[in-house]
């Protein structure tokens, strides 16, 4: 199925999936003399949930930090939206419609959740920085479509109970999902998860793929995500790309990924003789 | 009325407008550090290069003259005009924002990451660099500072109170002015900071760089605006205090006595600044009024760090400072 077209097709469930919103081109990252990761290249089409597995060390952080701009790849190049990226900075990057949230969660954590997924909204706000303190004219307009999409997507994650409480008072499983939401709200073309159900128990980690799924299905967003944990992975996502030791050992639909032999030898092992 | 009780209420009102002069220069500290994390020794100094350069433009001075002289053996002073004082406090504002990119560009890009106390010994290194700079732009004399700010007793204020107690207040105009743009500049940083794009991206510096970036926050670009914004608050002051007691390289002492005020207000506070500010100006005029005489005066000097080292004893971080849970 990863043959490079881009003419769309829909999915079994009826989802329409695009042409390739990104291709990332026989990247090569290295620190020092460790080779994180070795000439890979994938792409991502739009509106599908593409997946990087891999068991720990693999090199999937790496790939999505290249992506979202904090690495700058050795070699290699990324193509967004048909366009070759020049390097830059992950303000940049982010910028450019590309949202991320992080495995360790990067939150404000002395703002509310509110006024958290509030700086999701940055980029919409593009009215003079006089008419913003004035609350004047298009400000105005402005503030109250960004209020209104950011109170959309607080209903959308089921967080309303907590809208005004300080982040730092949140636990855990809520506060991943308020970094989904400030993610969100930047209605970025593309959001990338880094290990979103990471130390999360079986009943979080149900609900976060069903806001996963929802997320692709309400909104047409596309997501890369990563994760471990190959069960949860291969019931959300339409392609996966699997590495191991920096090098991509499979690529395709989750049913092709399940049977690839050298994914199958990473995750349980072979004997080496 | 008894009449130690109308001098104790003129000594507060003018404890209260000392107050706000120190509040003043610890806003600027207060600034930088809520957005960088930077406790910036250089404030002070910033106030009096500030000052320094608004003197120098007004009266038409030649910037480094003393070097160009020395170096090509011209005679250099003045360029023998004078620039109006709005137009002056504009063009030292250019200047300090100027500052605010090479101190950014040459100085804090290349010590991201470090520990605090590194980026602290950098501020103090700044402090003298500048202190420096401006000696050599601008020369060492004490000067005068004049933008056109009444000065001298208030007349409204003596009258009235006059009418009242039969003894008349001495409040200096210069003092009131300075208490309204005070008030002015502490309403402008508060909607800034609450209610606009640039003040939002801000206050998430503050909180998280790597947040920050994620949701396509320059920093580099913030903390230019935060020293900008922190080098309109040392001109404020600087024009504030030079206009009182002259442009002099004591001015930039002052900052010195920022410290006891962010103390009490915490270092993470506007609102802390301001009322650490008036505590410590009411605080050290009436406990020289009271006290004073009994111990043999001067009690001005060391008031105010007494009062903040109590303070530290009972609540480490300050009126208004957010509140240190330790986890155990």
């Amino acid at each position: 199925m990863n043959d490079m077209t881009h003419d769309s097709y829909t999915t079994e469930d009826g989802r329409t999936i695009g042409g390739v919103v990104m291709e990332m081109k026989n990247i090569t990252l290295r620190f020092g003399g460790v080779v994180a990761i070795e000439n890979i290249s994938f792409d991502i089409r739009e509106g599908e949930i593409r997946a990087i597995i891999g068991p720990n060390g693999a090199g999937k952080s790496s790939m999505l930090n290249v992506i979202s701009g904090f690495y700058v790849p050795q070699e290699g190049d990324v193509f967004y939206k048909g366009q070759k990226r020049p390097p830059m900075r992950p303000y940049q990057v982010a910028q450019q419609g590309i949202a991320r949230t992080f495995q360790n969660i990067a939150l404000f954590e002395g703002m509310s959740v509110l006024d958290n997924v509030m700086t999701g909204r940055l980029r919409q706000m593009k009215s003079g920085l006089l008419a913003q303190a004035l609350w004047k004219g298009k400000a105005e307009a402005e503030e109250v479509a960004n209020r209104e999409a950011v109170e959309r997507i607080i209903d959308f994650l089921e967080i309303q109970h907590i809208r005004k409480t300080p982040v730092s008072r949140l636990p855990y499983g809520l506060k991943k999902r308020v970094e989904l939401a400030r993610a969100l709200a930047a209605e970025p073309s593309i959001l990338l998860l880094d290990e979103p159900m990471a130390g999360m128990n079986v009943e979080e980690k149900e609900d976060m793929s069903r806001f996963i799924l929802d997320v692709n299905d309400e909104f047409g967003t596309t997501i890369a995500l990563i994760e471990h944990d190959m069960g949860v992975v291969m019931d959300l996502s339409d392609r996966v790309v699997v590495m191991d030791y920096g090098k991509k050992i499979g690529d395709g639909t989750p049913d092709e990924v399940r049977n690839n032999q050298a994914v199958i030898d990473a995750y349980l092992g072979v004997a080496h003789d | 009325m008894s009449d130690q009780l109308v001098f104790a209420m003129e000594v507060f009102l003018n404890g209260l407008m000392a107050g706000v002069l120190y509040a003043l220069v610890a806003l600027g500290f207060v600034l930088i550090y809520k957005a960088s994390g930077i406790f910036n020794y250089a404030q002070g100094v910033m106030a009096l290069f500030s000052a320094l350069t608004l003197v120098g433009i007004m009266e038409g001075q030649v910037p480094f003259a003393h070097v160009i002289n020395a170096t090509f053996g011209t005679d250099l002073h003045h360029f023998g005009w004078h620039v109006p004082g709005f137009v002056a406090i504009l063009l030292t504002m250019a200047v300090m924002v100027l500052l605010a990119i090479c101190v950014q560009k040459f100085v804090f890009r290349h010590l991201v990451g470090q520990e605090p106390i590194i980026l602290f010994m950098a501020t103090i290194g700044l402090a003298y660099f500048l202190e420096g700079v401006g000696d050599l732009m601008w020369g060492s004399e004490i000067k005068k500072l004049d933008v056109g700010l009444p000065q001298g007793i208030n007349l409204m204020i003596d009258e009235t109170t006059f009418g009242w107690f039969g003894y008349g207040f001495f409040i200096d105009n210069l003092d009131i002015v300075a208490t309204i743009i005070a008030a002015l500049l502490v309403t402008a940083l508060v909607i800034f900071s609450q209610y606009t794009k640039q003040g939002r991206a801000m206050r998430a510096v503050a909180d998280d760089h790597q947040a920050a970036l994620s949701v396509g926050i320059s920093l580099n670009f913030i903390w230019v605006m935060v020293w900008s914004v922190a080098g309109f608050v040392a001109l404020v002051a600087g024009i504030m205090w030079g206009t009182k007691s002259g442009v002099q390289f004591s001015l930039s002492l002052i900052a010195l006595k920022a410290l006891p005020v962010l103390m009490l207000g915490g270092f993470t506070s506007i609102p802390g600044a301001i009322v650490g500010g008036l505590i410590i100006g009411v605080g050290e005029k009436l406990f020289e009024f009271a006290i004073g005489p009994m111990v043999g005066g001067a009690t001005e000097n060391w008031f105010a760090y007494v009062l903040a080292l109590i303070f530290l004893v009972f609540r480490p971080q300050g009126l208004f400072g957010e509140k240190i849970i330790e986890r155990v």
